[in-house]
């Protein structure tokens, strides 16, 4: 199996296998089995994606079309290039990871938790690996529904206020969305991903259309000020969900912003690029500041989160203000390289921060922070996992979550010396905020004593966080065969953006 | 009309109307049959109904049709729309027999008048379906609202029920008046009762005839009470929460279809011509219908009557494609509705389903911690709501994409962006039912009951809601060939 046929596979077979859990959901321990066994087999399909990946291309690969909706002119058409392939490989390793770390630790509807993660993983690579607007569009809804079930069935004890809330922002986004969608389909005669990036939209439209898309993966990323379900959704998800909102969940509002809004509204984004460079701003000091004052591990985690992801969001805009400083496109694939490497290492970092928290709230089951203090003393080697993701969030050197902001705050420096300035106090905020969680919980002497009779980790709990330690370490120290897979895709993407689309 | 009788094509135009001839033959048969059956015999009269149904809608889809013909003098008429929606409605009625005969029985109430009216009511959804001029139109309609006013009342020891029925017949007569009024100012202005010659003489004729806007102002609120539309819509709750279940359902699927084909021979067929003219009415209407339906849903307790204020809300939706006035926002409207059926009688299906002797299962705390009683059936109603609630892969969704799509494609576009925020909304109270049946812990632990035949029907019913929406062309090309 090769080419287009492997990539649907990657799809279905999470999706096929999700439903077979489901079915059999009532025997538990076969169906624990069964989507671990889908979850590995779908990471090992993954797999030949990356190697079998031509570096060096903007061209999408592995693609595969197939005539779907003839009545709307819209195909399955699926492919993917440098940007989508490293998300996809992301979201399989997480979820086999969340697998395993939830093995034990959710006591009831078992086999339809599992079921839920499979199906939620077919879903989101779907997304990754669209070509099509309404293909897109369907996986992207689609995607809310078993994370609605998960956050709401296996979640904490305010669940079902924070997974409607999930649920309503992120549609009312979505549906904006969707109407300027079908605009540029009734325009272009095709759902065609390619002939919405190559149409040509005058100011006024690409504007809508800017603000329409804005909506939809604004709330997804979250950008301040439309951040305000996720703390709710991270704090009552089970850990499980939690990881995959992290991980995988808020790439797709950065991914949708590559995707869709530069190129298909690069004249819009050139006129609005100041409005989401504020609010990435924004996001970086202000939240910041809001993730020194949180008590509640999780909901720290969560704000750092959105911190980060102003990161992201400011490295895709940034581009655009170096554009107009030196009439000159070096430097706009960096801030655009850095905006990714930023995703994905804060989907492994947030992932294991998750995880950790998981951890620790198994044996004592408080999320609080004043509930801790001096887990090193009883759990040693978790507590060295901790200060190291706690680290990499912090944007340690030698980890991968310093690669983004550095080559984000390299961006920003051609830009404005004030952008990279404000981008810079993330390195003090981000350490801040990291660094005294760390404090509060691991170190110092024993909090009490249900810290006293804590548990180090588990094999299974290690083999996680061991697995992530490793590719955190991977991307810090030895990035570039992750950027070699990046540069030729955001470099097409750094062209197409200052090439203008309104008609003469 | 014709002067001049011709034997032959008489004969020919019987052959188009050989599934009408058929369903009115069976159903005064079976009200015959039924005087001779025991209690105990009276399932023979669904299982027999059923089987005339579907007969009835297999001879409709052996009729070659190609384009639109007008045949009886000009009394009836059929296209592919006509086609579609009458195999629809049939085999809608077939399925709300399946669904109700278990009901009846528990409760003592298993008659054979429910089936034959139910009968004579698809019948004159037939005939209203395929009227080609104003009489066919009014018979048919008349004979289906008769046999419906009757349905709601046929609980004969329920005061709600014989409340509802006064209520619906009241209001029904009234607005049954007013398009009869509409209809002769039409005829009065052209001449005609025939579709076909009044949309001639409309399109010749004075555009801005002042007359023939205050005739079709009238149809627009005769049409718009059948449909359940706002500002005429207050009739729906009430008849809906207060008919025996069955019967809501009947009310809520096929009777809908019909009033699709009334508006779609009134509206675009007979004044096609003044489409700007009723397109702005509808418009308003339209809104209103989106706007109350959703939020007025959110308040309800009762899930029949939250359905009764998500069809009015849906409606809204349909009458987007109308208005829009293209072929491409007919064939989203037809779409729509005939989606729409699907899924409203799934949901109800399930009211019928989880009802038990003495207990109607028709507060939304009856679906408490479903998934917990009956993991299947809650991820059938799960199905069913999402799809209600226009989230892909459900068909719903395919459905508001076309209706969205034709209002953009007119130029409407805050018109589509009030659709969509008003479809937000009312994802809210869909959710709820989901969040009942999931998030919340059962307070009873009864067994789901029902026949084998009714839970395999009401699966596969909702796996439809799944399938076409996971590979919605089939659907959409017939739509699309029915409205070309």
């Amino acid at each position: 199996m090769q080419g287009g046929e492997l990539l649907a596979s990657v799809i279905w077979l999470p999706i096929i296998g999700g439903i077979l859990v489901l079915a059999i959901a009532g025997r538990v321990q076969a169906a624990k089995w069964l989507s671990l066994g889908v979850a590995l087999a779908t990471f090992a399909l993954s797999l030949p994606l990356w190697f079998h990946f031509k570096i060096g291309t903007p061209e999408m690969q592995f693609t595969l079309r197939h005539a779907w909706i003839p009545a709307i002119h819209s195909d399955f058409h699926i492919g993917i290039d440098g940007i989508s392939m490293p998300l996809i490989l992301l979201t399989t390793f997480t979820t086999v990871l969340v697998m395993i770390s939830s093995w034990d630790n959710v006591h009831k509807r078992v086999g339809q938790y599992f079921g839920a993660f499979l199906l939620l993983e077919g879903l989101m690579i779907g997304v990754f690996a669209a070509l099509d607007a309404a293909l897109f569009y369907v996986f992207w809804e689609a995607m809310l529904l078993p994370m609605f079930i998960i956050i709401g069935v296996w979640g904490g004890p305010r669940r079902v206020y924070a997974t409607i809330k999930f649920f309503l922002y992120t549609f009312l986004g979505s549906v904006l969305l969707l109407v300027a969608l079908i605009y540029l389909y009734l325009k272009g005669g095709s759902y065609e991903l390619d002939v919405f990036q190559k149409m040509p939209l005058t100011l006024n439209e690409q504007v809508f259309i800017f603000l329409a898309f804005f909506a939809a993966f604004a709330v997804k990323v979250p950008m301040w000020p439309v951040h305000t379900w996720l703390p709710d959704a991270h704090v009552e998800a089970p850990t499980g969900g939690s990881v995959v909102l992290a991980a995988i969940m808020l790439k797709m509002g950065g991914y949708g912003f590559l995707r869709f809004t530069l190129p298909i509204a690069p004249d819009a984004a050139r006129t609005l690029d100041w409005f989401i460079i504020a609010l990435s701003l924004t996001a970086v000091v202000y939240i910041g500041f809001v993730a020194l004052v949180q008590r509640d591990m999780k909901k720290l985690i969560a704000y750092s989160s959105i911190a980060h992801m102003g990161f992201v969001t400011l490295g895709l805009f940034i581009g655009y203000r170096i554009l107009a400083q030196s009439g000159r496109l070096a430097g706009i694939e960096v801030g655009l390289d850095g905006g990714m490497v930023q995703m994905l290492s804060h989907g492994l970092v947030s992932g294991a921060m998750f995880l950790c928290v998981g951890v620790l709230y198994d044996r004592v089951h408080s999320r609080e922070i004043s509930s801790y203090g001096g887990v090193v003393n009883t759990m040693p080697l978790f507590a060295a996992f901790m200060v190291l993701f706690s680290l990499a969030n912090a944007g340690l050197p030698g980890t991968s979550g310093f690669v983004g902001e550095f080559l984000v705050i390299i961006a920003s420096f051609r830009a404005n010396v004030w952008f990279a300035f404000l981008a810079g106090t993330t390195l003090v905020l981000g350490a801040a905020y990291t660094l005294w969680l760390v404090k509060r919980v691991i170190f110092g002497e024993v909090g009490n004593a249900q810290v006293a009779a804590l548990k180090d980790l588990t094999h299974r709990e290690f083999l996680v966080l061991g697995l992530l330690a490793a590719a955190v370490l991977l991307v810090g120290i030895w990035p570039a065969p992750l950027l070699d897979v990046l540069r030729a895709s955001t470099q097409h993407l750094a062209e197409m953006l200052v090439v203008s689309k309104v008609m003469p | 009309m014709n002067a001049s009788f011709d034997v032959t094509s008489f004969n020919a135009g019987l052959v188009l109307a050989r599934p009408e001839i058929f369903l009115a033959t069976v159903a005064c048969a079976l009200l015959m049959l039924d005087l001779a059956l025991s209690q105990a015999q009276r399932r023979w009269m669904a299982t027999l109904s059923v089987v005339a149904l579907v007969v009835t809608a297999l001879l409709e889809g052996l009729v070659p049709v190609s384009a639109r013909t007008v045949a009886l003098g000009g009394l009836f008429e059929l296209d592919r729309m006509a086609q579609l929606l009458k195999i629809v409605t049939l085999l809608t009625v077939a399925v709300v027999f399946l669904y109700s005969t278990d009901y009846l029985e528990r409760r003592g109430i298993l008659k054979g008048e429910y089936y034959v009216l139910g009968l004579f009511a698809s019948l004159g959804a037939l005939v209203l379906i395929s009227a080609a001029s104003l009489i066919t139109l009014f018979l048919g309609l008349e004979l289906l609202s008769l046999c419906l006013y009757a349905m709601v009342a046929f609980d004969r020891d329920s005061g709600i029920a014989a409340e509802s029925a006064i209520k619906y017949f009241v209001l029904g007569s009234m607005s049954t008046g007013t398009l009869l009024y509409g209809m002769s100012i039409l005829y009065g202005i052209t001449g005609s009762l025939e579709l076909g010659a009044i949309a001639t003489s409309v399109a010749h004729g004075d555009a801005h005839n002042i007359g023939l806007i205050f005739g079709a102002a009238f149809i627009i609120v005769g049409v718009g009470f059948k449909l359940g539309a706002v500002p005429f819509h207050m009739w729906i709750p009430d008849v809906y929460e207060g008919s025996p279940t069955p019967v809501t359902l009947f009310i809520g699927t096929a009777s809908k279809l019909a009033a699709f084909g009334l508006i779609m021979r009134l509206l675009p067929e007979a004044l096609g011509a003044l489409q700007a003219d009723w397109s702005q009415m509808l418009v308003v209407i339209s809104v209103l219908s989106m706007a109350l339906g959703s939020v007025v849903a959110i308040a309800q307790s009762n899930i029949k009557r939250m359905l009764a204020y998500s069809t009015i809300s849906q409606i809204g939706y349909v009458l987007l494609g109308v208005l829009s006035g293209t072929a491409q926002g007919y064939q989203a409207a037809l779409f729509y509705i005939v989606t729409y059926v699907i899924v409203a009688g799934g949901a109800f299906g399930m009211v019928l389903l989880l009802a038990r002797q003495g207990f109607e299962a028709d507060r939304l705390i009856d679906y408490k911690g479903l998934n917990a009683r009956s993991p299947w059936f809650a991820g059938m109603m799960a199905i069913l709501m999402f799809s209600l609630a226009g989230v892909p892969p459900f068909v719903g969704f395919w459905a508001k994409l076309g209706v969205i799509q034709a209002v953009l494609g007119v130029g409407y576009t805050w018109l589509a962006v009030i659709a969509v925020l008003y479809s937000v909304i009312s994802a809210y109270f869909y959710l709820r039912i989901v969040k009942l049946m999931y998030f919340d812990e059962p307070t009873e632990t009864t067994a789901i009951g029902g026949s084998a035949l009714m839970r395999t029907v009401l699966s596969a019913n909702a796996l439809l809601a799944l399938a076409l929406g996971v590979v919605p062309q089939t659907l959409l090309g017939l739509c699309q060939q029915a409205m070309r």
